[in-house]
């Protein structure tokens, strides 16, 4: 469904990305892992075009997107931080977005709109909310249109346990409906239910990319966090 | 705008007809971006003052004589000089403080250049609306001449070159004070040292031929060629001395008019084309 060959990229001397080629299905909710600065953000920039790769190629559907601007109507971000302009209020924000992205999507869903209480927030403006109320707007426009893939950025990051199990819940009934989830985080633990495959970068190298089954198995550890733990120890490079 | 109540109450109405196909394949959404850039500048009074300030200076000079042609030339050089520095330091701040609205925008099925031009056309639209309203009505009141329109002309012409010059300059810097500075630098160059190196030039080669040197020269600076534009179109080009007499004996007024105005549109055209190019290419 989604796929990336040979993506590279480097910001001056130093190489973000090496020859990172992945393959994502319909259905997977992919954890991408790995410590600060190992390249997981360009990686995903790189995917929504935000970041232009030196080399390497992006496919959706079977087509190449890369420098392209229309499939990105399938895709659903959510930035590691939010940032959007001051003044605007959350409603304003949000009817701006649709009318901007009119007539590329099919339906709206703001099941998560409702979850969080947005609307009681209308008028507030951005400058005024706290950093995790932001991370629910990030959380809210990411699922609005309804996309079939889902980027998400160290989406529980800020936010507090009971909209961090809402989001959870989210993402879930979204992989039910055959959506790709691809999320980053630290927090190993806080993904463990939602996790079907965990991919791990580091230095911008991909480490390893394997089911959660296939992890388990061949670590015979039953945690998740143990089972990565185990892997990178037997990985020289990690 | 809608009352907040309302705006999303109407984003939860739209998730209510959920399953309307989407009509249109493919968008072309410049027109929604400049909406919403024109609303963003108009939230901060900027370009309201900045519309009274010309009103005020140019209602002013118009004032302080009785004959229109003089006060025609006292605005003219504050045309040159102001026109330029608050085009060029407003859209540079202006693009840096939209930064966030870029980057949503950029995650969004828009294409790249719409999301530059629409920033230029939304600033371009704020910033001529208070040019035509700061000069052009005093302008209509005390010189309702070919020459007060040709002197809003080159006003508006010079708004426009150096909005494209700040918007070439922020996206080829990321830092907001290195944006500022490098648009700043531009005006400093066209409005000072520019015409310090022609006069040293000159000067240096007094004893060859320079007409068309000059003319060259004139037409390497948008500030140079509003001036010419204007005094072309007074019949005073004497004043100018070498250059302005020289566009008229080579290209008469009209002509002369209407090459420089063509020159000056490029001066807008080819920085934007090539801002539009570096944003393209620019990693978020």
């Amino acid at each position: 469904m989604l796929e990336s060959i040979q993506l590279s990229k480097s910001f001056g001397k130093l190489k973000v990305l090496k020859d990172m080629s992945v393959q994502m299905r319909a259905g997977q909710t992919i954890s991408l892992i790995g410590p600060n600065g190992s390249g997981k953000t360009t990686f995903i920039k790189c995917l929504l075009g935000l970041v232009i790769p030196d080399s390497g190629s992006i496919n959706l559907y079977g087509n190449n997107v890369l420098g392209g601007w229309d499939y990105r109507r399938y895709i659903g971000y959510m930035p590691q931080i939010g940032r959007y302009p001051d003044n605007i209020r959350i409603g304003q924000l949000f009817d701006m977005v649709q009318e901007i992205r009119r007539g590329t999507y099919q339906r709206t869903d703001d099941d998560l709109l409702r979850a969080f209480d947005l609307p009681k927030l209308a008028h507030k403006t951005m400058r005024t909310l706290s950093g995790g109320t932001r991370q629910k707007v990030s959380a809210c426009l990411a699922f609005l249109f309804d996309p079939d893939v889902l980027i998400l950025d160290e989406p529980t990051a800020g936010l507090d346990p009971v909209a961090s199990e809402i989001l959870k819940e989210k993402v879930l009934a979204e992989k039910a409906k055959g959506k790709l989830t691809l999320l980053t985080s630290h927090i190993l633990s806080d993904l463990d239910e939602l996790t079907t495959d965990v991919m791990y970068l580091m230095d911008g190298q991909l480490q390893f990319y394997q089911s959660i089954q296939a992890l388990k198995e061949q670590t015979g550890e039953e945690k998740l966090h143990r089972a990565i733990a185990n892997v990178m120890k037997q990985h020289p490079a990690a | 705008m809608k009352t907040p109540a309302s705006s999303m109450s109407a984003a939860l109405r739209l998730a209510a007809v959920a399953d309307t196909p989407a009509r249109a394949t493919t968008v072309n959404p410049i027109g929604r971006i400049i909406k919403y850039v024109l609303f963003d500048i108009l939230q901060n009074r900027i370009v309201i003052g900045y519309t009274l300030f010309l009103l005020a200076v140019s209602l002013g000079l118009f004032g302080l004589s009785d004959d229109p042609t003089k006060g025609l030339i006292s605005l003219l050089n504050i045309v040159l000089i102001v026109t330029p520095l608050v085009s060029a330091v407003f859209a540079t701040i202006h693009f840096y403080n939209s930064y966030e609205f870029i980057e949503l925008l950029a995650a969004q099925p828009v294409r790249r250049g719409i999301i530059v031009w629409g920033q230029f056309l939304g600033l371009v639209l704020a910033l001529e609306t208070a040019v035509c309203v700061g000069i052009g009505i005093p302008v209509a009141i005390y010189s309702p001449s070919a020459t007060g329109v040709v002197l809003l002309l080159a006003a508006a012409g010079l708004t426009v070159v150096f909005i494209a010059l700040a918007m070439l300059a922020s996206v080829c810097t990321r830092d907001k004070a290195k944006g500022i500075g490098l648009a700043l630098l531009l005006w400093f160059y066209f409005t000072l040292l520019y015409d310090a190196l022609v006069l040293f030039i000159m000067f240096s080669f007094a004893d060859y031929p320079l007409e068309k040197a000059t003319l060259v020269m004139a037409a390497l600076n948008p500030i140079d060629l509003a001036r010419v534009i204007v005094l072309l179109q007074m019949d005073i080009s004497a004043l100018m001395g070498y250059t302005g007499a020289l566009f008229r004996e080579w290209l008469g007024t009209g002509a002369g008019i209407t090459t420089a105005i063509a020159i000056l549109l490029l001066w807008a055209t080819i920085p934007m084309l090539l801002a539009v190019r570096v944003f393209r290419k620019k990693d978020l």
